[in-house]
């Protein structure tokens, strides 16, 4: 298990320099970060050239990548293009993201497994093909319609909620954009383990378990469900990226200020500091997700262990 | 996501070199092909998405039969003006007007074109490229591949979304190209892992070593060997993807920074209808329902196709 371990991170090593480097080179090497800063009007020359030489714009893009890896392990991420550090912005907008995907996947496990088992061993019958087509249907409609829509009924026409989130962000405002933000991956998680549930179904060790007499709850539980995980659990550790990133839509609609927001206005603002900051905290996030993947393959299934 | 499922699958399907479009008889040799589309015609999931998307295809290429309005020109007396209570099928005023008094009706059917063109395209370029990744990690293995696959964890490391938009800001005029460009940059990793794990179940059959031992070339073992025998998880993946880069279009230009303005496109037609939504919903929601129902023909195809060449599922 250690030497597993081990291999799996000395692997990440190389993605993530990778990773980092093409977010560095697509956010400073195309595009005038100093233009963009002084917006329509022209800059004056000699503040243009000191701005460039205090961020480093005036180096090769390799080294400019290599002094800004130095300071990130160092914690320091640089100053927002408006004086403040990217840290602060960082320390008020993760906790904010965080509440709303940790949500959105506890969304995800239980709605999506509890449908996906119920629908996988009754395959064909009425539940499971009504089920079928509501995920269908679900994964269809994209999250910023979705979004819009549960905004403008609950919170303007019927006015059930407040149709705009408070900047503290308190766990019983987000339930909804939590929802919304997890819909399109819920039905995934419900097809994955239906499909899963249906095939392991009809395999031996299911038989044998019945055989000997366990309760039907003992068997689904403990044998089948556990041996159709693996599958969902791959589809989770990569949806923590796409969460993050579908933050973005669903921060903006209902005005939270978290990550998303906050690298919305990064991007449209050409504010480089921030997005390379925020962007390699998510690369981060989403490595560490797979590698936890890993290890629960390991923890679900031995073989891979002793691999 | 539904990587992990078909590439197993691939490995049940029947291993006879099947060039596609083969002789659909119905005697016991059927290829695989032929078998699917046997199963297929009778899929009721098939025959609704056909139907969708051949209407769709209509509005791309004929929108003069659905609508005679002009979907640029609006005349401000009618500006958010809702749907009438009385039904005009297919009249310039059907689904309302729009913030500049323009047909809703007119600008749905031709918005097809921009957001059809988006998602086929990418859907092309993203299965060439991706499929050549693929191929060649799967075929040659070792070194190559573990580069390879190693590219493709970088590319897959940056969330979809946020990196088409990187890519999108770092130009300063958008249109269609760049769109398909942006998607294009990391749309093109899942394709890869699929057909990475698929050529590699398919390099392992008898009727490869066979074409290796009488001397095939390399090339040749590639493509008539190889490729159309790895091709049906790719098929079925890039189907339901379709579906995906057109809602990705529409996305972009709702966070505006898709295709604009001189464009007819769904995607700009949302991002003008969100500042309208509480006044005049029907602006946002008409072009929404075109983008959910595009996308949901493509992923009701892409099932059927999965359960069409899969015959473990049945």
């Amino acid at each position: 298990m250690g030497r597993y371990v081990i291999r799996r991170l000395l692997q990440m090593i190389p993605v993530f320099i990778g990773t980092t480097f093409l977010i560095f080179v697509m956010v400073y090497a195309v595009g005038d970060p100093v233009n963009a800063m002084f917006g329509e009007r022209a800059p004056d020359p000699a503040t243009a050239e000191q701005l460039r030489a205090e961020f480093n714009l005036d180096k090769p893009v390799w080294q400019q990548y290599v002094l800004y890896m130095g300071k990130i392990f160092s914690g320091d991420f640089g100053n927002a293009f408006n004086g403040r550090p990217v840290t602060e912005l960082m320390a008020t907008a993760f906790p904010i993201t965080i509440r709303l995907t940790l949500l959105a996947v506890v969304f995800e496990i239980i709605v999506g497994i509890v449908l996906g088992v119920i629908t996988g061993l009754r395959r064909g019958r009425p539940v499971d093909s009504g089920v079928l087509m509501m995920t269908l249907v679900v994964i269809s409609v994209p999250t910023f319609v979705t979004g819009t829509l549960a905004q403008y009924l609950l919170g303007v026409k019927w006015g059930w909620i407040a149709p705009a989130v408070s900047p503290a962000a308190p766990a019983g405002e987000l339930l909804l954009p939590a929802l919304v933000l997890a819909l399109v991956s819920l039905a995934y998680v419900t097809r994955l383990t239906r499909t899963s549930i249906a095939e392991n179904a009809r395999a031996d060790y299911v038989r044998t378990a019945v055989a000997k007499g366990l309760s039907r709850g003992r068997v689904t539980v403990r044998h089948l469900l556990r041996n159709s995980l693996i599958p969902v659990v791959t589809f989770l550790g990569t949806d923590v990226g796409n969460l993050m990133a579908g933050a973005l839509v669903t921060e903006r609609i209902f005005n939270i200020q978290g990550v998303g927001f906050q690298l919305w206005q990064g991007i449209v603002r050409q504010n480089s500091p921030t997005v390379v900051g925020f962007v390699t905290i998510l690369v981060i996030v989403f490595l560490l997700a797979n590698l936890l993947v890993d290890l629960l393959y390991a923890v679900l299934d031995p073989r891979i262990r002793y691999a | 996501m539904t990587e992990t499922l078909n590439v197993p699958a691939s490995a049940s399907m029947e291993p006879q070199p099947a060039p596609p479009g083969a002789d659909a008889k119905p005697a016991k040799g059927r290829s695989l092909w032929s078998d699917a589309w046997h199963d297929l015609r009778r899929n009721p999931l098939f025959l609704i998405s056909a139907v969708l998307i051949v209407v769709l295809l209509a509005m791309v290429a004929f929108p003069g039969w659905f609508t005679s309005a002009s979907p640029t020109v609006g005349d401000l007396t009618h500006h958010y003006q809702g749907k009438p209570n009385y039904g005009h099928f297919f009249a310039e005023d059907w689904f309302g007007y729009d913030t500049q008094g323009r047909s809703v009706w007119a600008r749905m059917v031709h918005g097809a074109r921009a957001s059809v063109l988006v998602g086929v395209l990418v859907t092309l370029f993203v299965t060439i490229l991706g499929g050549l990744v693929g191929l060649v990690a799967g075929y040659f293995g070792g070194w190559l591949d573990s580069v390879l696959s190693r590219i493709t964890d970088i590319f897959q490391g940056i969330p979809f979304l946020l990196g088409a938009m990187v890519v999108l800001t770092t130009f300063t005029k958008s249109n269609l190209w760049v769109v398909i460009a942006a998607l294009l940059f990391l749309g093109w990793t899942q394709i890869a892992r699929v057909a990475r794990g698929s050529v590699i179940t398919v390099k392992q059959s008898d009727y490869v070593q066979a074409a290796k031992s009488l001397g095939a070339s390399t090339v040749r073992i590639m493509f008539r060997h190889i490729v159309p025998n790895a091709l049906a998880p790719v098929v079925v993946v890039a189907t339901t993807a379709l579906g995906g880069y057109i809602a990705a279009e529409a996305t972009l230009s709702y966070l505006g920074i898709g295709l604009a303005a001189p464009t007819v496109s769904w995607g700009v037609d949302v991002s003008n209808g969100k500042d309208a939504l509480r006044t005049a919903p029907h602006i946002l929601i008409s072009p929404a329902v075109m983008v959910s129902l595009t996308v949901l023909a493509f992923i009701m195809l892409g099932d059927a196709v999965r359960n069409a060449l899969d015959p473990k599922s049945r």
